[in-house]
């Protein structure tokens, strides 16, 4: 029979309500309070055998301590699976399962499931990497709450294959994921497309994201003192291109010297990017990476100096997050080197 | 405009001595193509044929573009006007197809985008080219051609090839007909007053150097968005200038197919009325991309539409022409369905689009084509398999010593094309 460890706040724990919110974390054997409702789901296929309680307060005014003293306590159980709360709409508690959860999983490597209510804090901390049963707003919903619960937590431990958020009731993880439809893309968009003309319900295959909006940086005030680099999203790198920047969906960027060069040229340069024409950025990649205009504004003393290195890598295909992640290394080390503008090319 | 397809199923191919469809096999004259297609082109140096059948442990790479034989038996004009026939306006009378037949060119790298066809193993599922019995051609250019012409020898050889082939078909009486007919606007009206009007934005990919399309000759970035008959393109009125990231840059095959014209006309009279294609680009700067997306939603409006679907082709640059064609079209009051890939990145977690709005309410997705597939070593490769170290959706390594190949989807051609051709979905876990 699989093992299983739970963990509850200092309410659901039968401690007390606000004024024992700082209990420190403590352990007691078999399930205690929601845990029953979770055994009854369990049946004989798991076994509640501890319950580790801690006070809202106390864990989020003493995260390291109480992670640590809480981690060490599920160890000693040795579980299959590892569940916290509900928590539903309870945020001090969603944080703290969410918080639980994720260190169980990546310190213990043992699955876990936790429940929320879809507003609790808790859920942007963990959705991505944690499986949160949706649930009501109150423990009103706790024995629906647990039996779903307790049905993940099954098919985690014993790595059964994880359906969609609608089957499994999980809140979406943002993970985008392929299958091969019954129809084929355009028959769906037609069924979808006459939906919409009748004003009948129909579903999106991509939820629109929050589009993150950048707002520019205020103006250099004076351009002539200052030290201009520059970016690039064309891949333009070194001949050869050393760093095997992709042609798309890059993996990393590259940083190079421009010491010394005047201009670029077909001989020392060219694109690694697989999305646009290469034809004109290899006859002159200046035409990407303006290197050949910078030196001349830097000797009209137009700008005070161009940047030593250039960063490039290649836009084409490359995900939304890795971009960021590339632009803040690449912002990150131009700071660094006290450079006050940039100027970024694409294609 | 009232088009039949005759439909021949073609079982099997073979090497013959003469061009001929007998019994559903189609025989093909190796040398007499090649012969056709050198005396034709003086910038080409050599040209390989080859074919590969579902099943087969072949792999074909790079491939440039994928060609389905087609002759037209009567009515205006011939196939591919423009570049085999003159440019008469095709889309009426009857076209005899060779189904299951598929011409695929194949060459040394232009650019960096070219794609991979597995017939078999675990590429095949994801190609629909693997179901097809290909004639693959490997044209080898003569030496120092500048890469636009080097594009253009391949294009043109493709098609001259199919035709060629599609010749077989002339008089061979077909295994199905069917029926594809748009009447004039105003008619079409008059014969259902009460349905929703619908028609479909095609954008066809317009950015340079193996990123291009063509309409009756034209390069699509030199059009302003039209208006055409649905049966026009299925003489070859659009034709893909080869490929760029494989997976879904729609394949000349797939503009004589496109799977979206094909089930509107499914429900058309029923559910809606059908009224035609709008095409409109991608080009590559914003005043083309505004003059495109005003000029289309202007169409729209003009033509009293309900509703249409719009089709990305490629990624990146034109999320920028469906989202802004989804958003002006939808300022109209004119509802709108999308269809796209996504590039959510390996692990799925990215956003998918590089521009979105909330307009956008009614997508489908065909994929995350930065998805990565496994593809086992073949017994045959057609083409240059170190290509995949640098096609688009490879990366350095992909090629292993043994001949498998560790790729995004994206490299695979076919795999993901945003006209809904395949099953392929995404949905979020």
């Amino acid at each position: 029979m699989l093992r299983v460890v739970h963990y509850i706040n200092q309410f659901f724990g039968q401690i007390g309500g606000e004024e024992k919110a700082d209990t420190p974390p403590l352990v007691k054997e078999g399930p205690v309070g929601p845990g029953l409702a979770l055994q009854q789901a369990f049946g004989d296929k798991a076994k509640v055998v501890a319950t580790v309680i801690c006070g809202d307060s106390y864990f989020n005014e003493h995260v390291d301590e109480a992670l640590d003293q809480i981690l060490g306590m599920i160890e000693k159980y040795q579980p299959d699976i590892f569940v916290a709360g509900p928590a539903f709409f309870a945020g001090r508690y969603g944080i703290a399962c969410a918080t639980v959860c994720k260190a169980v999983q990546d310190k213990l490597g043992i699955p876990v499931v936790t429940g929320m209510y879809p507003e609790n804090p808790g859920v942007d901390l963990c959705k991505k990497d944690v499986y949160i049963i949706q649930t009501g707003d109150s423990a009103a919903q706790m024995r629906d709450a647990a039996g779903k619960m307790a049905k993940l937590a099954l098919k985690l431990a014993n790595k059964e294959e994880i359906g969609s958020p609608e089957e499994e009731n999980y809140i979406p993880r943002g993970i985008r994921v392929n299958y091969f439809a019954n129809e084929r893309g355009s028959k769906r968009a037609v069924d979808m497309l006459v939906k919409k003309l009748k004003g009948e319900p129909f579903t999106t295959e991509l939820p629109m994201p929050e589009f993150d909006r950048v707002p520019p940086a205020p103006a250099v005030k004076d351009i002539s003192k200052a030290l201009v680099a520059l970016v690039t999203s064309g891949g333009i790198v070194p001949k050869g291109n050393p760093d095997h920047i992709e042609s798309s969906s890059a993996s990393k960027f590259g940083k190079y010297d421009l010491e010394g060069i005047m201009e670029l040229s077909a001989e020392t340069h060219q694109t690694a990017h697989g999305g646009y024409d290469p034809v004109y950025a290899n006859e002159d990649p200046n035409r990407v990476l303006p290197v050949d205009v910078m030196r001349e504004l830097e000797k009209e003393g137009k700008i005070g100096k161009l940047h030593r290195y250039y960063y490039a890598t290649v836009g084409n295909g490359t995900p939304v997050a890795k971009a960021k992640q590339y632009g803040q290394a690449i912002a990150k080390e131009l700071k660094d080197a006290g450079v006050q503008a940039v100027i970024l090319t694409s294609t | 405009m009232k088009l039949e397809l005759g439909n021949i199923f073609i079982k099997d191919v073979v090497f013959s001595d003469e061009t001929k469809v007998v019994n559903g096999v189609l025989h093909v004259n190796k040398e007499a193509i090649q012969k056709a297609l050198m005396d034709s082109d003086p910038r080409l140096a050599k040209v390989d044929i080859d074919l590969a059948k579902p099943g087969d442990e072949v792999r074909i790479i790079p491939v440039k573009d994928v060609i389905e034989p087609r002759v037209k038996v009567s009515g205006e004009g011939g196939v591919f006007p423009g570049f085999i026939s003159k440019v008469n306006t095709v889309g009426t009378g009857r076209t005899h197809v060779l189904k299951g037949a598929a011409v695929v060119t194949t060459g040394a790298i232009v650019g960096f985008q070219e794609g991979i066809i597995d017939m078999s193993g675990e590429g095949a599922q994801y190609t629909p080219f693997s179901k097809t019995l290909n004639i693959v051609l490997t044209c080898e250019p003569v030496e120092g051609l500048p890469r636009h012409e080097h594009e253009e020898v391949v294009r043109l050889a493709g098609l001259r090839a199919a035709a060629m082939i599609g010749e077989a078909g002339r008089n061979v009486e077909p295994d199905e007909i069917k029926t594809y007919e748009t009447l004039p606007l105003f008619e079409s009206v008059k014969k259902y007053p009460d349905l929703p009007r619908v028609a479909y934005v095609y954008q066809l990919q317009s950015q340079g150097l193996l990123h291009d399309t063509y309409v009756y000759g034209v390069d699509a970035k030199k059009i302003l968005p039209t208006f055409m008959y649905p049966t026009e393109t299925m003489d070859g009125a659009i034709v893909s200038g080869n490929c760029v990231s494989a997976c879904d840059k729609n394949p000349t095959y797939v503009h004589e197919n496109n799977p979206i014209i094909e089930d509107l006309y499914e429900r058309h009279g029923k559910d809606y009325n059908f009224v035609g294609v709008i095409i409109t680009n991608e080009n590559v700067t914003l005043a083309d991309k505004e003059r495109s997306s005003n000029y289309t939603a202007k169409l729209v409006e003009y033509l009293g539409l309900d509703a249409v679907i719009i089709n990305e082709e490629g990624f990146g640059n034109p999320d920028t022409d469906l989202i802004m064609n989804c958003k002006k079209i939808s300022e109209k009051g004119v509802k709108t369905v999308l269809v796209t890939d996504e590039y959510a990145g390996r692990d799925g977690q990215s956003q998918s689009l590089a521009d979105v709005d909330k307009t956008a309410d009614a997508v489908v997705s065909v994929g995350n084509a930065n998805v990565i597939v496994h593809l086992p070593p073949m017994k045959k490769v057609i083409g240059h398999p170190e290509a995949a170290n640098v096609i688009a959706g490879g990366f350095d390594g992909a090629l292993s010593s043994d001949g498998s190949i560790t790729v995004e989807l994206q490299a695979i051609t076919a795999s993901t094309l945003e006209v809904g051709f395949g099953n392929l979905a995404a949905k979020g876990y």
